[in-house]
């Protein structure tokens, strides 16, 4: 027998891909539609993602986490979304906006303390930028933190908070200067329990329904100043560092949504006959599957583009907002002519594109609107 | 405890199956293929084994250099080291005689199988590798249990369960609820990268027969749908259409 040991190198993404895939067909699929009415966010199925290494995907090894990179993250939101938008949802905020603000901006102590439990899905994250006056407009935010001594007092709302609710822990941003100056802002950790913070309201939402969105209040909330986020006045700057990561998650995301919509429509428009024919033998039908196909593709290759440029260090303001972008319409698109394509079928619960659709447009809202992404894209190329 | 858990690369089960070559050959091509199922069980299995008596767990393959991402998706799932014989497993025999080989030179305590194939259903690959080494051969088990050098299985009969008590080693063909379904979580999959793939070449090339051809059942007709008050127009088409009555 000749032997020789071959390098194990493969192509990693390949196999977190099948795996993802896997759980999600055997763990999410069942549930989706019982998720999606009920409004439920599936906690028990978060600690099992945290088992699999999936809530602290970015996170290095030294504190709990699979310190992979963006390639294989996006790789997995992807594949979640392509069975339910709202776990990839979920998952892309935990990991994207709290975890990975705390990886980036927490000093050793603040990490050690945090990422493990975060990283292990022990813990689910929030991160509160957004409130009620304040959305694209978030410099101009109103809850304020106060210094008095060694602590910080908390006044204000957010919402539209990812886990607002159910989360452990949150990231806050807010305002420690005067309005309308620049670096008026401050991050801080606030863990569920402080006096004076509690989940406000849960919105009833047209799509992502199984991922929690609330408000998150603040009155006289006291947090000693050990819990704050890098320097005073570096909150804004911060969170746009953070959104240049998360913008790439939303982007997988979109994508995920695009790819199952794709599947379902592509598979029905061959099995579904009329005028003694399967309807995909309609050059009408059999050429928007084309175009979705080629959309769905350079939203992949966009998408996996900020992922590589990310991984290799560099900035990727521009290309984290124009994958976002692409990817994002690209998913409404897709999902609409995925009903289209199931004609009255696709109008109704039984079948799937319908969620897809409500569950897609999200993606051109979150992470900045579409039309804020032209604005970030247009300041990079105009400078 | 020295494990040897062996694997097919199987079509997936969704599939639509086509042959080439004068019907005489599977078609491959874009077929995506998964491990075989019952040979992830016997894996988790002999996983959770390991987990509790120590010891190693090595997965064996007999096939071409396609079927390594399967190989791959065992070590993440917890295998220690993988073989892969380099050959085309053109009948079970051939396959029985490399994975005897291999046993032979490595003395392992338990070779754990699924109770068969899902792309061939042979179920004869375990038979024919206990009557090579001269162990028993036990399937379809659904239940294992190891105390001491005892195996102690439950194993599934034509409308009920046998219970047995067997000396290690031995050959066993798998199937649930041998132990709890296992999908590779991110740690596997980043520690499966620097896990040892030994490639090693057939002790034989002879295979003992050869395929004359394939043939699909025929295509599902059209499904005819009676009204419940017509229960005479019924029986008459199932006589004189379906000509089953
Ligand atoms: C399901 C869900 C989950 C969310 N999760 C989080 C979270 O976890 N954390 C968080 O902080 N936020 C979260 N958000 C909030 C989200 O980021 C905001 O909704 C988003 O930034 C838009 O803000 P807004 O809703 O206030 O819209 P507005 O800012 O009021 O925008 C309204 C419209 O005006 C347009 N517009 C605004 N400014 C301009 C401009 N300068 N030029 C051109 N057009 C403009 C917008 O594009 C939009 O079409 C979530 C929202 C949703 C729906
Ligand atoms: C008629 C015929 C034609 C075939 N033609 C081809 C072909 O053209 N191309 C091709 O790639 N394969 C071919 N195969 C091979 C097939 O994929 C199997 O690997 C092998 O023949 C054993 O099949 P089985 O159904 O008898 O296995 P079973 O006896 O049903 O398998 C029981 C268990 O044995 C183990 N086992 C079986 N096969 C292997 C293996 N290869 N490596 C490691 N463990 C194994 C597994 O644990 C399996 O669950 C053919 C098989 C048959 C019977």
């Amino acid at each position: 027998m000749v032997s020789e040991i071959v390098e194990n190198q493969v192509d990693t993404t390949q196999l977190i891909a099948q795996s993802v895939r896997e759980l999600s067909e055997r763990l999410i699929r069942p549930n989706v539609r019982q998720w999606d009415e009920e409004q439920h966010f599936p906690a028990d199925l978060f600690r099992h993602l945290g088992e699999q290494g999936l809530l602290g995907m970015l996170v290095p090894t030294e504190y709990g986490g699979t310190g992979l990179g963006y390639r294989e993250y996006v790789t997995a939101i992807a594949e979640l979304a392509r069975v339910d938008g709202s776990v990839g949802l979920s998952m892309a905020a935990h990991n994207s906006l709290c975890t990975n603000h705390i990886l980036l901006f927490g000093n050793e102590t603040q990490k050690q303390t945090y990422l493990p439990r975060l990283a292990t899905g022990e813990w689910i994250g929030a991160w509160g930028l957004t409130e009620p006056n304040t959305g694209s407009d978030a410099g101009n935010m109103r809850t304020t933190a106060v210094r008095v001594g060694d602590e910080w007092v908390l006044n204000g709302a957010k919402n539209f908070i990812t886990h607002g609710k159910t989360g452990h822990v949150a990231v806050v941003i807010a305002r420690t200067g005067e309005p309308n100056t620049s670096r008026n802002a401050t991050a801080f950790i606030v863990e569920r329990g402080t006096p004076g913070f509690q989940g406000g309201r849960k919105e009833d939402k047209l799509g992502m329904r199984a991922s929690e969105t609330a408000e998150m209040l603040f009155e006289d909330c006291r947090i000693p100043d050990s819990q704050r986020l890098g320097e005073v006045g570096d909150g804004f700057v911060q969170s746009l560092k953070v959104l240049d990561g998360g913008r790439i998650s939303i982007a997988a995301l979109s994508l995920g949504i695009a790819q199952g919509a794709y599947e379902a429509a592509l598979q029905y428009a061959q099995e579904r006959r009329q005028f003694g024919q399967p309807i995909a033998s309609f050059q009408a039908i059999a050429f928007k599957l084309a175009d979705l196909a080629t959309d769905i593709e350079a939203s992949r290759l966009l998408t996996f583009q900020a992922a590589d440029l990310k991984d290799q260090g560099k900035t990727t303001t521009k290309e984290s907002a124009m994958a976002k972008l692409f990817a994002s319409e690209t998913a409404v698109k897709v999902a609409n002519e995925a009903v289209q394509i199931f004609g009255g079928y696709g109008y109704v619960k039984d079948f799937p594109v319908e969620k897809f659709y409500r569950d897609a447009k999200l993606c051109t809202i979150g992470e900045g609107t579409s039309e804020i992404q032209k604005l970030v894209i247009s300041r990079q190329i105009l400078k | 405890m020295k494990i040897l858990v062996c694997v097919t690369s199987v079509p997936d089960t969704t599939t639509k199956i086509t042959f080439t070559d004068n019907n005489t050959k599977f078609n491959k091509a874009g077929v995506q293929f998964i491990t075989g199922p019952y040979d992830d069980y016997a894996l988790a299995r002999a996983v959770e084994l390991k987990e509790k008596l120590g010891g190693t767990v090595t997965v064996l393959n007999v096939g071409e250099a396609d079927t390594e991402p399967v190989i791959r998706k065992c070590l993440a799932i917890g295998a220690d080291d993988a073989i892969r014989v380099n050959a085309d497993p053109t009948d079970a025999f051939f396959v029985a005689e490399q994975i005897a080989a291999i046993a032979k030179e490595n003395k392992y305590d338990l070779i754990l199988m699924g109770r068969e194939s899902i792309d061939y259903n042979g179920g004869q690959v375990h038979g024919i590798v206990g009557e090579l080494l001269g162990m028993p051969s036990i399937s379809p088990v659904m239940q294992l249990d190891i105390d001491g050098d005892t195996a102690r299985i439950v194993r599934e009969i034509e409308g009920g369960k046998e219970s047995l008590e067997a000396k290690l080693p031995l050959v066993l063909g798998c199937q649930e609820p041998i132990a709890e379904w296992k999908i590779p979580n991110m740690r596997g999959i980043m520690t499966a990268r620097t896990k040892p793939l030994k490639v090693v070449e057939p002790t034989s090339k002879d295979t003992l027969t050869n395929v004359s051809g394939y043939e699909l059942p025929a295509p599902r007709g059209n499904v005819k749908m009676i009204p419940a008050d017509q229960v005479e127009t019924l029986i008459q088409l199932l006589r004189t259409e379906a000509k089953v009555i």
